[in-house]
C-alpha cells in the first residue's frame, strides 16, 4: 500500500498521469483527423529505427515558434528530439556554438539532400542588400535560404512570419521582409500562428512519417487537419453570439459570465484555426478563454488587416 | 595572437556573433555583435496603443509577456488608468510565472551543456549517481537508480543510433569539463527532467494569459481574464505553482550549488562593476514602496553606497553602431535613430545593438544586477539565499561579482520570487472573498484622455526594461524601448568604453581557440536576448531607408 502511494506521488512529481505513449498517439491522430484505427500506425510511424533528419533555421524571428514547440506534450519535447526527428540543426539548443555548428548544418544539409525537412521560424529581410539580417559568419538570411531551401525534401513555414512575412513585414516593413516561399520561388506548408499551437506543427510531420508526403492544404497552403474551419464555428462561446449576449467591457458582469468578445474585436468570425478546439499548454487555455479578443494571427497580413484589435470587425 | 570569431553564439534567443583577441590562452579583447534588424518601434506609429502590447510582445518569444506588461504599464503612464487591485496581482503573478519558467530553461537547456558533458555521463555508474542525488538535495525530483539507468540507455541508444542531432559537434571531452561521470549524469536526467517541467510551468501563465508563449490578457488598469478569476482556476494555478517550486527547491537550487562547488574558479572570471535595476514585484498597491526587488544602481562593486535610478541620466550611445547620429547618443525620451549598415568593422562600427549607459557608464542587469541591489539594501529573503549560497560553496562575498555569481543569482532570485507568488495567492483570493471583483480601469476607452505620454519601467528576466510611449489622438506618436539585452550586448561607446559583455570576457581563459567553451559560458551567463536587444527607435525622421551597401 505505502509502497503503491509512494509510486504514485513520484510520478505525481514527475506530473506523470496516465499520458504515456499511445495517449499522445491518440491525440495526435484526432487532431489530423485520422480514425482511431491509425492509432497503432501513428504510434509505428513515430518509432522507426532512423529518424527523419530536420534542419530549423531561423530568421527575422522572435523564437516564439521554437519556444511554443518546446511546450509540445503530444508528444513530449524530449520525445521529439531524442526519438522521432533527427534535429540536426537548432540554434535554440544546439550544444555546438560558431563554426562547430556551421558544421553541423553543413554535414547535414549534405548528407540527407533531397532527404531533409526544413523548417523555417522568421521571416526574411531583403532590404539594405539582405544585411539587416546575417548569420553564420556574415551571410545574409536571404543567401542562406536561397542556398539550404532547394536541397530539402520539404519545406515547412513554422509561424506566421515566414509562412506571410508576419510582424517584420507589418507596415511600414521597414527592413522588407518577406515571406520564405516569396523568397525563394519555393512552396512551402505553412503553418502559421504567433506562436501556431505545437500540435499543429508536430501533426504535419507525424503526417509525413506516417504518409510520406505532406498533408492537404488550403489555400493558403495551410493543412486543412489544422486550419480547415474558422474558430467562430468552433467557438465555447459562440451560443453568447447567436443570443446576442455580448461583452461590452473587460470589466463587466458579461464578462465574469463569459459573454461573446465581438464587439471587443474579437476576429475569430474570420481566422482558420483550431485553437478553440485543442486548446494551448496542455489544454490549458486559449485567449478568448482568457477574455481578450481573438487577433486573428494565423491569417496573413493580420498585423494590418486585423488591427487596431479591439474594434469590431467592420 | 589569435582573432577568434563565434557566429553564431547558440543557445541563446536570436542572432549574435562574439569576436574575441586571445593572447596565451587569454582573452585580451573583445566585440559583441548584434545581427538582425526588424525595427518594431517604426512599426507601432500611428497604431492603436492598446495593440503596442500585442506587438511589441513580439519583440521575444522567450522573454513572452515582459514587453505586453511593460508596454501596458507605459500606456496606464501615460493616460492616467487607475490600476485594479486584482489587474497588479495577476500581472504581478504572470511576471513570476515568466521568472520560473525562463530561469529554469536558461539553466537546463541554454547555459547547462557548457559546464555538463553529456559523453561522459555514459560512463557514469548509476548507482553513485543515486548517492550523489541523494547527497545534493533532500528529494531531487524523486528520482532513485532507475530512472539514472532509463536516462543513460536511453543516451547510449541515442549515440548509437549515430544520429547526434543537437548534440552532434558539442565541445566534449574539452579538460574545460569537470564534473564527474555520475554528476554529469545526474544533470542530463535533469535536463530532461526539466524539459518536460518547463512545460508545466508554461501552463501558470496560460491561466491567467490564455496561452504561453505570447499571452493575450492585458488591458488598461489591468486584464480581461474575468471567468478565471474562480476557486477552480486559481486552484490549479496553485497547484502548478507548489509543482515548480519543489522542482526549484529539490532539483534547481541543489544542482546549481553541485556544478559551481567544481567551478570556483569561475567565482573571479567575467565579472564587471557597474550594476543597474528599475525595481519590481508590486507586492502591495504602493509603488516602489512595495516592490519584493527594490531599484538602484551600483559603480565599481560598492555595494554600501546604492544610488536610485534617475532615468533621464540615460542615453543610448551609437559610435560603433550602424545607426546615423551623434555618436554620444540622447536620452530615450529624445531617442532618433536612422539605420545605416556600412560594414563589420572592430575599429569602427560592429552592431545593430545599440550602447545604453547611465552617467556615461556601462551598467549590467539582470539577476546579478537585482540580486547585489536587494543585498546591499538588505532585504531579508534574498539576504538569507545569498548567504546560504555562499556558505554552501565556501566562497567569498567577492564572487559574487563573476559568472558563478551571475548564474547563482538567477537561482538565488528564482526562489525569492517564486515565495513571493504564494503571498500573492492569498490576496487575490482575500480580495474574491471580499466581493472585489475588479480586474481594470472600467473607463470605456473612448472616456480616456486621448493624449499622453509615459513610461512603463520594470524588471523582467534577463533585467531593466524601460518603454516610452506618446499618444495623440489615440495614436502612438513616439515608441521607444530600452531592452536588458542592449545593456548588457552593446558594442563599445562614444568613450570607447567596453559594454558589460565584451568587459566580462576580458581576461577570460581559452584553452582551445576552436572550441572556445569558457566563451560560451561568460557570454551564456548574461542569458542574451538578441531578438530584444535590436530594435528600432523614433520615426519622425522619414530618411529611414538610406542605406551605404557594400
Amino acid at each position: 500500500m505505502s509502497q503503491g502511494k509512494d509510486l504514485l506521488d513520484k510520478l505525481a512529481r514527475k506530473g506523470i498521469s496516465r499520458r504515456d505513449f499511445m495517449k499522445y498517439c491518440g491525440a495526435l491522430t484526432a487532431t489530423l483527423g485520422l480514425s482511431s484505427a491509425y492509432v497503432p500506425k501513428v504510434a509505428a510511424a513515430i518509432k522507426k529505427a532512423s529518424r527523419l533528419p530536420v534542419v530549423w533555421l531561423t530568421m527575422a524571428e522572435c523564437s516564439g515558434c521554437i519556444e511554443a514547440t518546446l511546450r509540445t506534450t503530444y508528444p513530449w519535447i524530449d520525445t521529439l528530439l531524442l526519438d522521432i526527428v533527427s534535429m540536426d540543426y537548432l540554434d535554440m539548443i544546439m550544444a555546438p556554438s560558431g563554426q562547430a555548428a556551421e558544421k553541423s548544418l553543413h554535414d547535414s544539409v549534405l548528407r540527407n539532400t533531397g532527404k531533409f525537412v526544413l523548417v523555417v521560424e522568421g521571416a526574411i529581410p531583403t532590404g539594405a542588400n539582405g544585411n539587416f539580417g546575417t548569420m553564420g559568419g556574415g551571410k545574409t538570411m536571404v543567401e542562406v535560404i536561397k542556398d539550404v531551401g532547394p536541397k530539402a525534401a520539404a519545406i515547412i513555414a513554422i509561424g506566421t512570419c515566414s509562412s506571410y512575412g508576419g510582424l517584420p513585414a507589418a507596415s511600414p516593413n521597414p527592413t522588407q521582409a518577406k515571406s520564405v516561399s516569396e523568397v525563394t520561388g519555393l512552396q512551402t506548408i505553412n503553418v502559421p500562428g504567433c506562436p501556431p499551437n505545437p500540435i499543429n506543427f508536430v501533426g504535419t510531420i507525424v503526417n509525413y512519417l506516417l504518409f510520406g508526403k505532406m498533408p492537404a492544404l488550403d489555400d493558403k497552403r495551410r493543412p486543412l487537419f489544422a486550419y480547415g474551419q474558422i474558430i467562430h464555428d468552433q467557438c465555447p462561446r459562440r451560443a453568447h453570439f447567436d443570443a446576442h449576449e455580448f461583452v461590452t467591457n473587460f470589466n463587466s458582469e458579461e464578462a465574469r459570465k463569459g459573454f461573446c468578445l465581438y464587439q471587443m474585436g474579437c476576429k475569430g468570425p474570420q481566422t482558420h484555426n483550431n485553437c478553440a478546439k485543442v486548446l494551448f499548454n496542455e489544454g490549458t487555455n486559449w485567449p478568448v478563454g482568457a477574455g481578450h479578443p481573438c487577433i486573428g494571427c494565423s491569417e496573413p497580413d493580420f498585423w494590418d488587416k486585423e488591427a487596431p484589435f479591439f474594434n469590431p470587425i467592420s | 595572437m589569435e582573432r577568434v570569431v563565434i557566429d553564431p553564439i547558440t543557445r541563446i534567443e536570436g542572432h549574435l556573433k562574439i569576436e574575441v583577441e586571445v593572447n596565451d590562452r587569454r582573452v585580451t579583447n573583445a566585440w559583441s555583435s548584434g545581427t538582425l534588424f526588424r525595427g518594431i518601434e517604426l512599426i507601432l506609429q500611428g497604431r492603436d496603443p492598446r495593440d503596442a502590447n500585442l506587438i511589441t510582445q513580439r519583440a521575444c518569444g522567450v522573454c513572452t509577456y515582459v514587453h505586453s506588461l511593460a508596454s501596458i504599464r507605459a500606456v496606464d503612464n501615460a493616460l492616467g488608468s487607475q490600476l485594479a487591485d486584482n489587474g497588479r496581482i495577476i500581472r504581478t503573478l504572470l511576471l513570476g510565472s515568466q521568472y520560473l519558467h525562463d530561469h529554469i530553461v536558461h539553466f537546463y537547456h541554454l547555459q547547462a551543456l557548457d559546464w555538463v558533458d553529456i559523453v561522459s555521463a555514459l560512463k557514469a555508474d548509476p548507482r553513485r549517481t543515486e548517492a550523489l542525488a541523494a547527497r545534493i538535495s533532500r528529494n531531487a525530483h524523486g528520482d532513485d537508480v532507475n530512472d539514472f539507468f532509463e536516462v543513460q540507455n536511453r543516451l547510449k541508444k541515442f549515440v548509437e543510433s549515430g544520429q547526434l542531432g543537437p548534440f552532434a559537434n558539442g565541445y566534449w571531452g574539452h579538460p574545460a569539463y569537470r564534473l564527474p561521470p555520475e554528476a554529469n549524469l545526474l544533470i542530463v536526467t535533469h535536463y530532461l527532467a526539466a524539459l518536460r517541467q518547463q512545460t508545466r510551468t508554461a501552463r501558470l501563465m496560460a491561466i491567467f494569459g490564455g496561452k504561453n508563449p505570447h499571452t493575450q490578457s492585458m488591458t488598461p488598469g489591468g486584464v480581461t481574464c474575468a471567468t478565471e478569476l474562480s476557486s477552480e482556476r486559481i486552484g490549479e494555478f496553485k497547484y502548478i505553482w507548489e509543482q515548480t517550486m519543489d522542482f526549484v527547491d529539490n532539483v534547481y537550487l541543489p544542482d546549481m550549488i553541485a556544478i559551481a562547488s567544481f567551478y570556483k574558479d569561475w567565482g573571479r572570471i567575467g565579472g564587471t562593476g557597474n550594476f543597474l535595476t528599475y525595481g519590481d514585484f508590486p507586492m502591495g498597491p504602493k509603488e516602489p514602496d512595495d516592490f519584493l526587488l527594490p531599484g538602484g544602481v551600483i559603480f565599481n562593486r560598492n555595494l554600501d553606497k546604492i544610488e536610485p535610478v534617475d532615468v533621464t541620466l540615460i542615453t543610448e550611445q551609437i559610435k560603433h553602431s550602424w545607426y546615423e547620429g551623434k555618436p554620444e547618443g540622447l536620452n530615450p525620451a529624445r531617442g532618433e535613430t536612422k539605420p545605416d549598415f556600412t560594414k563589420y568593422d572592430t575599429k569602427g562600427q560592429y552592431s545593430w545593438i545599440k550602447a545604453p549607459r547611465y552617467k556615461n557608464e556601462p551598467m549590467e542587469v539582470g539577476p546579478l544586477a537585482r540580486v547585489l541591489v536587494a543585498y546591499g539594501k538588505k532585504v531579508p529573503a534574498v539576504e538569507e539565499n545569498v548567504d546560504m549560497v555562499l556558505e554552501k560553496l565556501a566562497v567569498p562575498k567577492a564572487a559574487l561579482f563573476s559568472t558563478l555569481g551571475r548564474t547563482a543569482a538567477r537561482a538565488i532570485e528564482t526562489k525569492v520570487v517564486g515565495d513571493a507568488m504564494g503571498k500573492l495567492i492569498v490576496q487575490l483570493v482575500e480580495n474574491i472573498k471580499k466581493g472585489d471583483l475588479n480586474i481594470c480601469d472600467p473607463r470605456p476607452w473612448d472616456s480616456m484622455p486621448a493624449d499622453g505620454a509615459g513610461v512603463g519601467l520594470n524588471d523582467v528576466p534577463r533585467g531593466a526594461l524601460g518603454h516610452w510611449i506618446t499618444v495623440k489622438d489615440r495614436k502612438i506618436v513616439n515608441y521607444q524601448m530600452v531592452v536588458p539585452s542592449t545593456w548588457n550586448l552593446g558594442p563599445r561607446d562614444a568613450a570607447d568604453k567596453m559594454g558589460p559583455v565584451e568587459e566580462a570576457l576580458v581576461g577570460a581563459p581559452v584553452f582551445d581557440t576552436r572550441r572556445p567553451v569558457e566563451i560560451l559560458r561568460i557570454v551564456h551567463s548574461f542569458d542574451p536576448c538578441l531578438a530584444c536587444a535590436v530594435h528600432l527607435i523614433d520615426a519622425e525622421n522619414e530618411e529611414v531607408y538610406k542605406f551605404d551597401v557594400v
